[in-house]
């Protein structure tokens, strides 16, 4: 078996709130394969974004070892977590934050531009992965243009472009209906069985019977 | 990130708020406009003063009472017409030497009135300064040693008193005291700000007679040989100081002119820069602003650009171009109006413009300088933004 795509090992992050110290994670350990589709359940305040944006490396644990693709955080500047980001992780918000004036393509792109990808590389692999989302009647719209699942399916074009390790999706259904949240769901899963680990945040418990391993969370840790 | 791509996206950046890129590239526009202009202006100007000056002739000296010295009064003057036979004996030439005692003279014909630089002058003047005549003929000899009443008007008097009349052979009064025209000088314009065209001369004897005193104001002498100028001068004031011993005497030549005129103009010059530099500066200061304001309106966008991969120094520079562009772009405009405005000047108003390479230069380096100045915090600050904090930001 292959090294784990990422390796928490009893991290918390604890915000600070005018001089008050909020605790929103409070020592969780947990292991990510490169085959896995996890889904993290719990209760709204429980900490599940804050887990996201850390196995991201959006951000960086107040404490533990952080572990994303080998590679321990804590010893990365900020430029070196951007190019981590980049290279290992697609993210997929709740709330799509696609780039409002720029055409679907060019969103899908963007991660490219920051690895120095060359306009016809970006272009071409946009594209390739638009019609793999079944977005190729799509390609010059702009999100005001778009329905809320070709949305989040922009964005998880855009997430998987980059051929990362893990795809991390933060409520990727919250927005969206039931059907159009089942067709979501079914490329996520599409993805893993192509290799791709998925880990994702959900409140609905079908959503989550369907992944291989539900972690719960509550109150910043995770219920066993 | 290629920086071709960090161009495109700032251009993009700047193309989607059109109106609020062009109202702040409008102050940097201006700035920059001011400076080429104004600079224009008060280059275009040192070089008129400096031709008219050129035009005196390089052996001419004039010859004041007081030391001609930064700071110092004008002093009254002692000289009459003796000293004046005194100085053209050293200089050894009569033809050489002319005088002038001046005063401000309201000067009537018939209804019609004007103000005007009444010049009481030997018949010499022509020969000793550069004045060619338009109409009729200038005094002679004998008009100054009987003290005739007849006068030479400038081009802009003789046009207020008679319009398209010929104004030889009319009267007119100079402070209530009736003359004859004999004739008119061409058309000079203006230098410094003087209307040179509103001068009158008269014989320097009518002129005392009038003004009831037997001074002069001043002394000027065409030297016969270049090379010994220096020596003249020295002789000159030795012999006025010999007759005056409570007065000092100067004694300038051209040379001598035309180094302080480019001394007070460069520093005129550096002033209207200076002023102008300021406006620039507000401009900046604009620039500065508006990114600073663009930063915080498009804080989700530099996180999701985080998100997905953009280092801080790749936040940072777009957002320097950003300011880069916003200045350099209005800095070219800058340029074309500041030009267009120096060459309007310099075609329809009587202030000379004249376009230097380096005021362009300056003015483009400048603004490209200030985008850099003013958009490195603005550039920072987004470079340095948290990206999960930023996501967050509605
Ligand atoms: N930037 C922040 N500053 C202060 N406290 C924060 C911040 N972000 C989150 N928190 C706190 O941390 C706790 C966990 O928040 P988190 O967003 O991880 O919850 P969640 O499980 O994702 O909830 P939801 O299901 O509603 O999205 C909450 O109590 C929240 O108030
Ligand atoms: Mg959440």
């Amino acid at each position: 078996m292959t090294a784990p795509a990422i390796v928490a090992t009893d991290i918390s992050r604890t915000y600070d709130l005018d001089g008050v110290s909020v605790p929103a994670l409070r020592g969780v350990s947990l292991t990510i394969e490169p085959s896995d589709y996890v889904a993290i359940v719990g209760t709204s305040g429980s900490g599940k974004s804050t887990l996201m944006h850390l196995l991201g490396g959006l951000d960086r644990p107040s404490g533990g070892t952080l572990l994303i693709g080998g590679r321990d955080v804590s010893t990365l500047n900020p430029a070196e977590m951007a190019k981590l980001r980049n290279e290992t992780i697609g993210f997929v918000f709740q709330s799509f934050h696609l780039l409002a004036r720029t055409t679907a393509r060019d969103n899908v792109a963007l991660p490219l531009v920051y690895r120095g990808a060359g306009r016809r590389e970006r272009r071409d692999r946009a594209t390739a992965m638009l019609e793999r989302v079944g977005l190729a009647h799509r390609l010059d719209h702009r999100p005001n243009q778009m329905s809320g699942g070709e949305q989040q399916r922009v964005a998880i074009a855009r997430a998987l472009v980059t051929d990362p390790s893990v795809l991390l999706a933060d409520e990727p259904t919250g927005n969206l209906d039931s059907t159009t949240g089942q067709s979501v769901l079914a490329l996520l899963e599409s993805l893993n069985s192509d290799g791709v680990a998925v880990v994702l945040v959900t409140h609905d418990r079908d959503v989550a019977a369907r992944a291989q391993r539900q972690i719960v969370m509550r109150d910043g840790v995770i219920v066993p | 990130m290629r920086l071709a791509e960090a161009w495109r996206v700032a251009l993009d950046a700047l193309r989607a708020n059109r109106l609020r890129s062009v109202l702040t590239m409008l102050g940097v526009v201006i700035g920059v406009a001011a400076v080429v202009a104004l600079v224009g202006i008060g280059t275009g100007t040192k070089q008129q003063i400096e031709q008219q000056v050129e035009g005196l002739g390089s052996n001419l000296l004039l010859v004041v009472p007081g030391r001609l010295e930064a700071g110092s009064a004008p002093a009254a003057s002692t000289m009459n017409m003796d000293d004046a036979d005194a100085v053209a004996r050293v200089v050894g030439d009569r033809d050489r030497v002319a005088v002038t005692i001046a005063s401000g003279e309201t000067v009537r014909a018939g209804s019609r009135s004007a103000f005007a630089s009444m010049q009481g002058v030997l018949e010499t003047t022509p020969t000793v300064f550069v004045r060619a005549l338009d109409r009729g003929t200038y005094l002679t000899r004998t008009d100054v040693t009987t003290g005739r009443r007849v006068a030479v008007l400038g081009a802009g008097t003789a046009a207020t008193l008679f319009g398209d009349r010929d104004p030889i052979g009319r009267q007119i009064t100079i402070g209530g005291v009736r003359f004859r025209v004999i004739g008119t000088f061409e058309r000079l314009g203006q230098s410094l700000g003087v209307d040179r065209d509103s001068e009158v001369h008269v014989p320097v004897t009518a002129a005392q007679r009038l003004l009831g005193t037997d001074r002069i104001d001043g002394l000027a002498i065409r030297a016969p040989d270049r090379e010994r100028i220096g020596e003249l001068s020295t002789a000159v004031v030795q012999t006025l100081s010999d007759r005056h011993p409570d007065t000092d005497f100067s004694a300038v030549t051209q040379e001598q002119i035309l180094g302080v005129l480019g001394d007070i103009l460069g520093v005129l010059t550096g002033v209207l820069a200076a002023i102008a530099g300021i406006s620039l500066l507000v401009g900046g200061v604009g620039v500065s602003n508006i990114m600073l304001v663009s930063v915080r309106e498009r804080t989700k966008e530099i996180g999701l650009r985080k998100a997905v991969g953009a280092r801080p120094r790749d936040i940072g520079v777009q957002f320097l171009l950003e300011a880069v562009l916003l200045t350099t772009i209005g800095g070219v405009l800058g340029m074309a109006l500041g030009v267009t405005a120096a060459l309007l000047v310099d075609r329809f108003s009587p202030v000379p413009a004249a376009i230097t390479w380096w005021s362009l230069v300056l003015a483009f380096g400048v603004s490209a300088f200030v985008g850099i100045v003013f958009g490195v915090v603005p550039a920072q600050r987004a470079g340095r933004l948290d990206p999960v904090v930023a996501l967050r930001t509605e």
